[in-house]
C-alpha cells in the first residue's frame, strides 16, 4: 500500500499550486462567461446571448480606440524591433569593447524605472514640444511606445544571437559573400525566430499599455486600454466583458504563437 | 616590420568593428534617450520650479516642491508641519508592496516547485498556463478581480446565496482589495524567476539529504531554499518594484480614498495642479526603487552559492 517514496515531494505544495492555478483563472473565466450574459448583471446569469458583443461592435468609440491601438502597436513594434535587432547585433558575439556594458545598461534601463515616472516625464517633455511645434498628433504616442518596446524586443533577439556562433558567417565571408549578402542569406534566416518573438513581445506590450498612454495622449486619442480605464471608473456593463474577451483572445493567440516560435529554438 | 604591420592591421580592423557596432546601436540608444531616459532629467529640473496657476510651471527656482513631499506649510502663519497625508500614502505604498512581495513569495514558491518537478512534457504546459495571465492586459486582470470582489460580485453573491452573510462584505475600495489585486496581477513575475532557478535544482543533493535522515521540512529549509535563493531575490525585486509604482490597480480597486504613490503623483498633474510636487514625488519614488535595486545587486553578488 505504501506509495513509493518520492524525494521531490513536499507536503501541500501540489495543493497550493492547484489553488493558485484555480485562483489565477477563475476571475478571468467569470469575466469571459458573463460577456455572454443576456441580462446586464455581471454575477447573475440570465441566459446566453451575443448581445453585448454586438453592442461593442456598434460602439464607435470602441472601434475607434481599437484601431488606434493596433495602429500604434504596429508601428511602434516594427520600429522597436528593427532598432533592437541592430542593437542586438552590435552587442553580441564580440570581445568586450569600451561602451558595451553601458549599452546593455542603457537599453535595459526603461525596465527598471517605474512606469508612472516615465509617464510623468513624457507628459512634461511632450507638453513642451506640443507648445513649441503646435503638433499634437499620434506621433507622441508612437514614439513613447517605441521607446518602452525596445528592451522587450531586444531580449529574445539577443538570446537567439547568443546561441548562434559565427562559423556560418565566416564560411560565407570565406566564399566571398559581401557583408550584406552574408547578413541577408545567413544571419537573418537564422535570427528570424528571435526577431519574430521580439516583435510579438513588443506588439503585446504596446497593446497592453495603460499608464504611459494615459499621460501622453491628447484629447480624443484614447487607445482601447485607456478607453476601458475611463469606462471602468463609471458603471460597468457586460459590454466591458465582451471587449475584454475579444482582447484576451487576441493576446492569447499572440502568446501561443510566441511560445511555439521560442520553443523551437536550435 | 611585417609583423607590426599585421598587428596594426588587426588593430585597425578591430577599431572599424567597434565603430560599426556603435553605429548599429545608435537608433536604439537615441530612441531610449529621447523618449525614456532623457525626459527624466526634465522631471528633476521641474521639481525645483514653481507651480503655474493652471498646471505646468513658472520658471522660478523653488524648493517648495521638495519641501511639500514630507511637510506642509500652514497657509496662515507659514509654519511647517509634517504632511500626514503624504506620509500615510508613502507608508501604505511600502507596506502594501512588501505584503504583496511576501504573499506572492509564499504562494509562488510551491507553485514554481510544482512546475519544476513535473515531467519534461507537462512542464511546458504548466509554464504556459502561468505565462498567459502574464501577457494578458493588466487592466483586464484588474477588471476581473473587481468583478469578483465587488458588493454585487461573485464572492458576495455566493456567500449570500448560501446564507453565510446577510449584507455584502465591503471588500472593494479597501487596502485588502489593492493587496489582492496586486498579488493577482504580479504573481507570474514571482513564479517565473523562481521556476528558472528551481529548474536547475540538482535533486541528487536532496537525495543525499534524505540519505542522511533529513525530514522533508529540513530538506526544504536547508537544501532547497538556499539553492534557489537567487530566484527568490530576483522574483521579490520583480514584484516589489512595479507594486511600489502601481497606478492602475490601486486606482480601480482602492477607489478614490486609498491612494498609493502612483495615484498621488497623478493627482499633482491633474486636479492638484502642482507639477513641481508631482516631479519631486516621482524622483522620490525612483530613489526608493534605486535603493531596492542596489540592495538586490549587493545581495545577488554575495549569495552566488557555490556548489557542485
Amino acid at each position: 500500500m505504501a506509495r513509493r517514496f518520492d524525494i521531490r515531494r513536499q507536503t501541500g505544495f501540489t495543493t497550493i499550486a492547484m489553488i493558485v492555478f484555480f485562483a489565477l483563472y477563475l476571475p478571468i473565466a467569470v469575466l469571459v462567461v458573463f460577456a455572454f450574459n443576456a441580462g446586464d448583471s455581471l454575477s447573475v446569469w440570465e441566459g446566453f446571448s451575443l448581445h453585448w458583443f454586438e453592442r461593442a461592435m456598434e460602439n464607435g468609440a470602441v472601434i475607434d480606440a481599437s484601431l488606434r491601438s493596433l495602429q500604434i502597436a504596429g508601428v511602434a513594434a516594427v520600429v522597436a524591433t528593427i532598432a533592437a535587432t541592430m542593437a542586438a547585433l552590435a552587442t553580441t558575439r564580440t570581445e568586450p569593447y569600451p561602451g558595451l556594458t553601458f549599452k546593455y545598461a542603457f537599453i535595459n534601463q526603461p525596465l527598471m524605472i517605474p512606469e508612472i515616472v516615465t509617464a510623468v516625464a513624457l507628459l512634461i517633455f511632450f507638453s513642451r514640444i506640443k507648445i513649441w511645434t503646435g503638433y499634437d498628433g499620434l506621433a507622441y504616442l508612437i514614439v513613447a511606445h517605441t521607446a518602452f518596446c525596445v528592451p522587450f524586443a531586444y531580449l529574445p533577439i539577443r538570446a537567439r544571437l547568443e546561441s548562434m556562433d559565427l562559423t556560418l558567417e565566416r564560411a560565407a565571408a570565406d566564399l566571398y559573400a559581401t557583408p550584406w549578402n552574408t547578413f541577408r542569406y545567413v544571419t537573418l534566416p537564422l535570427l528570424w525566430p528571435g526577431i519574430l518573438a521580439g516583435f510579438m513581445l513588443a506588439f503585446v506590450i504596446s497593446l497592453d499599455d495603460v499608464v504611459i498612454t494615459n499621460f501622453v495622449k491628447s484629447g480624443g486619442q484614447d487607445t482601447l486600454p485607456t478607453y476601458m480605464l475611463g469606462q471602468m471608473r463609471r458603471a460597468i456593463t457586460p459590454e466591458m466583458n465582451a471587449i475584454s474577451a475579444v482582447f484576451l483572445l487576441i493576446s492569447i493567440a499572440i502568446v501561443t504563437v510566441f511560445f511555439f516560435v521560442n520553443r523551437k529554438r536550435a | 616590420m611585417a609583423e607590426r604591420d599585421a598587428l596594426s592591421l588587426i588593430e585597425a580592423e578591430r577599431r572599424r568593428d567597434i565603430r560599426s557596432r556603435w553605429l548599429l546601436s545608435t537608433p536604439a540608444l537615441l530612441i531610449i534617450l529621447f523618449a525614456a531616459l532623457g525626459p527624466l532629467f526634465i522631471v528633476l529640473v521641474y521639481s525645483f520650479l514653481t507651480p503655474g496657476d493652471y498646471g505646468d510651471v513658472k520658471w522660478t527656482f523653488s524648493t517648495e516642491g521638495w519641501v511639500s513631499v514630507f511637510l506642509q506649510r500652514d497657509i496662515f502663519d507659514d509654519t511647517l508641519t509634517i504632511a500626514d497625508a503624504h506620509l500615510t500614502i508613502f507608508w501604505r505604498s511600502i507596506k502594501l508592496s512588501l505584503m504583496t512581495t511576501v504573499v506572492t513569495l509564499i504562494v509562488g514558491f510551491p507553485t514554481a516547485y510544482f512546475i519544476a518537478t513535473r515531467s519534461e512534457r507537462t512542464r511546458e504546459l504548466w509554464l504556459f498556463l502561468i505565462t498567459i495571465p502574464f501577457w494578458t492586459n493588466l487592466l483586464i486582470r484588474t477588471l476581473a478581480m473587481l468583478v469578483v470582489i465587488r458588493n454585487e460580485g461573485l464572492i458576495n453573491t455566493m456567500l449570500i446565496r448560501f446564507g453565510l452573510i446577510d449584507q455584502p462584505l465591503q471588500m472593494l475600495f479597501t487596502d485588502g482589495a489593492i493587496l489582492a489585486g496586486m498579488v493577482y496581477v504580479y504573481l507570474p513575475l514571482m513564479v517565473l524567476p523562481l521556476y528558472a532557478s528551481m529548474e536547475k535544482l540538482d535533486f541528487r543533493l536532496i537525495e543525499a539529504g534524505y540519505d542522511l535522515y533529513a525530514t522533508p521540512f529540513r530538506v526544504l529549509t536547508r537544501i532547497i531554499i538556499p539553492l534557489v535563493k537567487p530566484g527568490m531575490i530576483a522574483g521579490s525585486i520583480l514584484v516589489f518594484i512595479p507594486s511600489l509604482g502601481a497606478y492602475v490597480t490601486p486606482s480601480i480597486l482602492g477607489g478614490g480614498k486609498n491612494l498609493m504613490i502612483g495615484n498621488l503623483i497623478e493627482l499633482q498633474f491633474g486636479a492638484g495642479r502642482n507639477w513641481p510636487l508631482g516631479s519631486a514625488l516621482s524622483i522620490a519614488l525612483m530613489l526608493i526603487v534605486m535603493v531596492a535595486l542596489l540592495a538586490y545587486v549587493r545581495n545577488a553578488g554575495s549569495s552566488g552559492v557555490k556548489h557542485g
